[in-house]
């Protein structure tokens, strides 16, 4: 982290141990999460798509039906409800699929703060529904031209922002990486997604469930979903990596399977790069899961051999994107469509009294006409 | 382990001025043209050359060295070819020091070890690495040190006097006060403000302050010369290079000369302000 920023980390690090001790803090959370979010999101017992697949029960974590249609809502409600503590009254945000930048202009709206996001400019082409999303919502939404023009680049110009407005500015970072204590603070908003889970698996089914997937592109809704069942041996956990066109062509986002240590945007963690170390663009299909690193709780994760992770292409997320909906009446994230992805092949193995746990970490509608485009062509 | 350092900063004391230091991006616009630049600055008048390693996502740059640090990448630049550039450079000047400046991933993917050993013996002086607080002093600037290169570090508008003595603790050579709060290249910092924050900091140390980012003419350069020890200047030698290329953004003739002339002119503007020896 540049010197200019490490007073305001240190800051923000006092003040989130501040909140988290206060049950003020606390109580205004859950108030906004249960009448302003929507939560507990429900945990739906996927009948046809398990009777399709043969095996292991399903069990879909609908953190869709979120206000803003996806998980990233959880993490910026505390971080809003934190700025606001802070008296900072100005919030940047980068975003990749753009959910995380409109739920960031949501709660700015809900709470009349300044809001810029960035987004690169291939992503502003792509996403262009949430672009619009976020622009009635009062945003500013700046297209970053430098670098690949996707993710990573707008986390160096938000970075880039920030350093310039010291005083007012509160960055709200949307997954759980950059410097500490965001990787912490970020996964301790996102648990109430597992933390539910444990209770509505509970009443369902009366146990723990056998095992937990989910979507990585930086891993935040994965790491909410896993982190309160980590201590728990006989839960398995998957992780799916966005593998693009294929890990062996090299155009992909897998920072575990196909990266290496290294030490970027605040945190060592996974990267893709060469062997000079420098950055490698990141490719999938799912701008929400192009970024060529991962959050350093998920490297240590793999290290430690807790979580398995895997990897899904943009042509079987498109596959899985596409059987949810039919089967299910779902259209799912192309970031979520990663994860059901691996579930085709990993649930027709297991028995039927597996209990498997899903995170539809978003909804697919702001990736309906990338969808339409790519199927268009297929038949043209 | 400071020598070269030291002995420039007294030589530039000794005449009364505050010292000119250059940052150019080793590579660009190609290795060859980069080398006979770097080669030609200090009959320029620069004192001290800090020399970028190209870096894909630099955080801390302004467009300038952003769109500097790509051109170079693009032409094949690379850690082994800076190291290589800072040798060649030696063999006719062995008195201008030589900072490398930079962000740590390339370093760590190097081999911390190895690039301090090949960096020495190439005859680099010292290190910026931006991204590298105090916090990670374990990493590369303790090894630095010993390993006898000067571990320069920024100190910033946000840099308290609580925290200074932490940043200021193990650095070596000169200080680099960051005149604004923002990337390089941006806004032109207050003067004022500027030489405030230079006698803060010297209340906390005896090295020599340098001030950079938003420092782009003589004039700026002779205001930043009153109050600081050195000034150094970077984006506005990168952007010479740039509006020196062709449409290819390939090398002309021109290119060197665009960015000596510019030197001569800022070492005028430094040389201008007569100092207390």
């Amino acid at each position: 982290m540049a010197e200019t920023l490490m007073p305001l980390v240190l800051d923000l690090e006092r003040a989130y141990a501040d909140a988290k001790a206060d049950p003020d803090f606390r109580a205004e959370m859950d108030r906004f999460l249960a009448h302003y979010v929507g939560r507990p999101s429900p945990l739906y017992f996927a009948e046809r798509l398990t009777a399709y697949l043969g095996g292991a029960k399903i069990y879909l974590k609908r953190e869709e039906l979120n206000h803003t249609g996806s998980h990233k809502v959880n993490n910026v409600l505390g971080q809003i409800l934190l700025a606001r503590r802070m008296g900072k009254t100005r919030i940047i945000a980068e975003t990749g699929a753009g959910q995380h930048g409109v739920a960031t202009a949501t709660l700015c709206a809900r709470f009349g703060l300044e809001c810029v996001i960035y987004m690169g400019a291939v992503d502003v082409e792509r996403q262009k529904p949430n672009v619009i999303r976020m622009h009635m919502l009062g945003a500013e939404v700046v297209p970053v031209q430098s670098g690949s023009r996707t993710l990573k680049d707008a986390l160096n110009e938000a970075l880039r922002d920030w350093v310039t407005n010291v005083a007012d500015t509160f960055y709200c970072i949307g997954t759980v990486a950059g410097p500490h204590p965001y990787p912490m603070m970020v996964r301790d908003f996102q648990c109430v997604i597992g933390d539910e889970v444990r209770a509505q698996m509970r009443e369902a089914e009366g146990r723990l469930p056998d095992s937990l997937i989910a979507c990585i592109g930086g891993g935040s809704n994965a790491m909410g979903l896993f982190h309160p069942f980590l201590d728990e041996p006989e839960v398995v956990i998957y992780g799916v990596e966005a593998a693009g066109h294929g890990i062996s062509t090299g155009l992909h986002a897998a920072s575990l399977t196909g990266g290496r240590p290294g030490v970027l945007h605040g945190n060592r963690t996974y990267l893709l790069m060469n062997g000079d170390g420098q950055i490698n663009e990141a490719h999938s299909i799912s701008a929400g899961l192009d970024y060529p690193g991962i959050g350093p709780e998920h490297a240590w994760l793999h290290d430690a051999g807790r979580v398995t992770y895997l990897s899904a292409t943009d042509e079987e997320a498109l596959a899985a994107f596409q059987l949810l909906s039919k089967l299910e009446g779902i259209i799912p994230a192309l970031e979520a469509a990663h994860a059901l992805a691996r579930v085709i092949d990993i649930a027709p193995k297991l028995p039927r009294d597996h209990l498997m746990v899903v995170s539809l970490s978003g909804r697919g509608d702001k990736d309906v006409p990338q969808v339409a485009e790519i199927l268009e062509k297929r038949t043209s | 382990m400071t020598r070269r350092l030291c002995a420039r900063f007294d030589e530039c004391r000794a005449a009364q001025r505050a010292a000119l230091v250059t940052f150019v991006t080793a590579g660009d616009p190609d290795h060859a043209t980069s080398l006979a630049l770097v080669k030609a600055l200090p009959e320029a008048g620069a004192d001290v050359i800090e020399l970028g390693m190209p870096f894909t996502d630099p955080m801390a740059d302004g467009p300038a060295i952003q769109a500097s640090g790509l051109r170079a990448l693009k032409k094949g630049e690379t850690l082994d070819r800076t190291l290589a550039l800072v040798r060649e450079f030696r063999k006719q000047d062995r008195a201008t020091p030589i900072i490398l400046m930079g962000y740590y991933n390339p370093i760590f993917i190097h081999g911390v070890g190895r690039f301090l050993d090949e960096a020495k013996a190439a005859g680099v002086d010292g290190l910026i690495v931006v991204d590298l607080p105090p916090e990670e002093d374990d990493e590369l600037c303790l090894p630095a040190l010993k390993a006898g290169l000067a571990f320069i570090r920024l100190a910033t508008p946000t840099t308290d006097d609580k925290r200074l003595p932490k940043v200021l603790g193990n650095t070596a050579g000169f200080v680099y006060y960051v005149s604004i709060t923002g990337i390089t290249g941006a806004a032109t910092p207050d003067f004022g403000a500027v030489a405030a924050a230079v006698s803060r900091i010297k209340r906390h140390t005896r090295l020599p302050v340098a001030v950079g980012f938003g420092v782009k003419t003589p004039e700026h350069a002779a205001e930043v010369a009153k109050a600081a020890d050195a000034v150094v200047i970077g984006s506005s030698l990168v952007e010479a290079v740039r509006t020196s290329l062709d449409a290819q953004g390939n090398a002309t003739p021109g290119t060197v000369g665009a960015v000596t002339s510019l030197v001569r002119n800022l070492a005028k503007g430094v040389a201008s302000v007569r100092k207390a020896a």
